[in-house]
């Protein structure tokens, strides 16, 4: 069960009252978020490796795909930053390259799981009724079977592409946030801006877009936040497992797969996608736990 | 008691009908024919998708195919596999003690670490050792088990040559792969039961146990752990999710044969009974699992049946 998940229902219990950015002045968030060390470390470090894989094509010395056998396993150097793997391509290069394709798994899918899971739990927080019952029985089923197995069974019905992952880790990553959108829908429903809402002849669209979503705002910012993390791993596992990015792409769970077999003789092949990996998920969720105290400190756990 | 174990039983029922219908439906949504998923590698003539289509009853109505499949699975038939030909149970039976006992000593592992290290944090709050265990419990949890486990090879396996690094058999060859999955639950346990022991450890009665004059390891142990070990218990039930799809990715890294490698392989393979079962089967087993840890968890605190 995913980090995000737990705390999740963790929070769920803290959502009586209104929460979130809303109430507070921006700067206010702001300056608490800037306060934590660790945040602006994590925020930072993201930025650095989400730069650099924007300018790839600027800041890669080697071309991440053309071989060059005669270069092949080459430890670390100046030359190679981080050596070169077993059909001679420079793994700096590739490991910065890998994050175009990483990065967006991440984005995407936790796009994804917000689309999807934020509308249903909304519709289904206001509403109530059978659609409610309906879509809480789905959530019930998706919590039911872990994260990767609901992946892996995905991959197998549609077969492993950059969308499909993209799609598999969306989906696993729905409940979250249908949980927490419709608990705080409920408690919002019966309250006086909302109800005023109504009188005015707010219909329901505009109540739940205008009123409700901005007080769901902080949470989902945190949960979305650490949830990437989750996705940037998962993605990596199933490209790691062949089942997700093909070699030669290059994709950081792929290449520490490529890595795998010449550990032995040439631990930079591996070390340095796994790295990048580990790197990229302990910033987000340094930032992620700093947003959460700073947005709500009533979740810090 | 009783009455809350009938309704978590109850709650229970349309999970697992869900997971039937599910992992059922599986087949159907492949993009294209299901049928060509039976074909192997011979050419797929009109002819043959006829004879197969009977053979597999997918000419029959959904509604029928899912109801034999279903009774079928009941009874303890999975199918067989498109591979090896083998029934699909027989195969799951075959890995399963190697998974279980995975997870479970990666299970012990986390316990252990995660609460201990977790009631040291709460205890030295505020000092370099909250700090400090906090910090790795955050590399922990940031650090993913096919990364952990590749480093954890190299550097006990091929560096210090302590352990052997893939196989299966003999304790020393479950040290490395339990390490490596029990690590991250680990963490998030710690960063759980930290948070949680503060939270008690501020509560009036433990103020008056220490007014009373007991000695802090009695305080500690007897009032505070206690109660601050509940969210604990949820989470380790929780953590089996992780820990079962952690093993997918252990399993292969030290080729070690087992639920998750079967399923992977199965996936590779294009070997859709097999995918079925062992996703029906892992999946079944989870639901089942929790059942029992929420259970049993009602039994350790009476107040959780009256929610």
């Amino acid at each position: 069960m995913s980090v995000p998940l737990v705390l999740a229902r963790r929070r769920l219990g803290a959502l009586g009252r209104p929460t979130g950015a809303g109430q507070r002045p921006r700067g206010e968030t702001l300056r608490r978020l800037l306060r934590s060390r660790s945040a602006v470390v994590g925020g930072a470090v993201l930025a650095v490796i989400v730069l650099a894989a924007l300018t790839a094509p600027l800041i890669s010395p080697f071309d991440p795909i053309k071989t060059n056998q005669r270069l092949s396993l080459e430890a670390p150097s100046l030359g190679h930053l981080m050596g070169t793997d077993r059909f001679g391509r420079d793994i700096f290069s590739r490991v910065v390259w890998g994050g175009q394709i990483s990065l967006p798994i991440g984005l995407v899918s936790v796009g994804i799981g917000l689309l999807v899971g934020v509308s249903v739990g909304l519709l289904a927080g206001y509403y109530g009724g059978w659609l409610d019952a309906v879509s809480m029985r789905m959530v019930d089923l998706l919590l039911a079977i872990p994260g990767i197995l609901l992946a892996l069974a995905i991959i197998a019905i549609l077969g492993g592409s950059l969308t499909n992952l993209m799609i598999a880790v969306g989906i696993s990553a729905i409940p979250d946030y249908v949980r927490i959108t419709r608990g705080t829908v409920l408690s919002l429903r019966q309250r006086e801006f909302v109800l005023a809402a109504r009188v005015i002849g707010c219909r329901g669209p505009a109540i739940m877009l205008r009123h409700i979503l901005p007080n769901v705002m902080a949470p989902l910012i945190v949960l979305a936040t650490l949830g990437m993390a989750t996705a940037i791993i998962t993605g990596s596992a199933l490209s790691f497992l062949g089942l997700g990015i093909k070699p030669p792409t290059p994709e950081w769970g792929n290449m520490l797969a490529e890595g795998r077999e010449f550990l032995q003789h040439a631990w930079w092949v591996a070390f340095f996608p796994g790295a990048a990996i580990m790197l990229t998920v302990l910033s987000i969720n340094l930032l992620g736990d700093g947003l959460r105290d700073a947005l709500d400190p009533r979740m810090r756990v | 008691m009783l009455t809350y174990i009938t309704q978590r039983v109850l709650q229970a029922i349309p999970v697992l009908l869900g997971i039937s219908v599910l992992t059922f439906l599986m087949l159907h949504l492949i993009p294209g024919d299901p049928v060509s998923v039976f074909a192997g590698d011979k050419p797929l003539t009109p002819e043959r998708a006829t004879e197969l289509r009977h053979q597999y009853g997918l000419d029959r109505p959904l509604v029928v195919q899912y109801w034999d499949s279903t009774s079928r699975a009941l009874r303890g038939d999975l199918g067989v596999g498109l591979r090896s030909q083998r029934p699909v149970l027989d195969s799951i039976l075959e890995v399963l003690p190697g998974t279980v006992q995975l997870t479970l000593a990666a299970l012990t592992l986390a316990a252990i670490l995660g609460i201990g290290l977790g009631i040291i944090a709460a205890v030295a709050h505020g000092t370099w050792l909250d700090t400090a265990v906090m910090a790795i419990a955050m590399l922990g949890i940031s650090t993913p088990v096919f990364y952990s486990s590749l480093l954890l090879i190299l550097f006990f396996s091929f560096t210090l040559t302590w352990f052997p690094a893939t196989g299966q058999g003999g304790p020393e060859r479950l040290v490395l792969p339990v390490t490596a999955l029990g690590l991250s639950s680990a963490s998030v346990l710690a960063r759980l039961v930290r948070s949680s022991m503060l939270e008690v450890l501020r509560q009036e009665y433990v103020t008056t146990a220490r007014a009373k004059g007991l000695g802090p390891p009695i305080v500690l142990l007897r009032h505070a752990l206690k109660n601050a070990l509940i969210p604990a218990v949820t989470m380790l039930g929780l953590q089996l999710g992780a820990l079962l799809g952690g093993a997918v990715v252990t399993e292969t890294i030290f080729s070690r044969p087992g639920l998750g490698r079967l399923a992977v392989d199965a996936i590779l393979n294009r070997d859709f009974p097999l995918v079925q079962g062992t996703v029906l089967f892992a999946a079944t087993a989870y639901v089942l699992v929790n059942l029992v840890v929420d259970v049993s968890y009602a039994t350790l605190d009476p107040r959780i049946r009256y929610r």
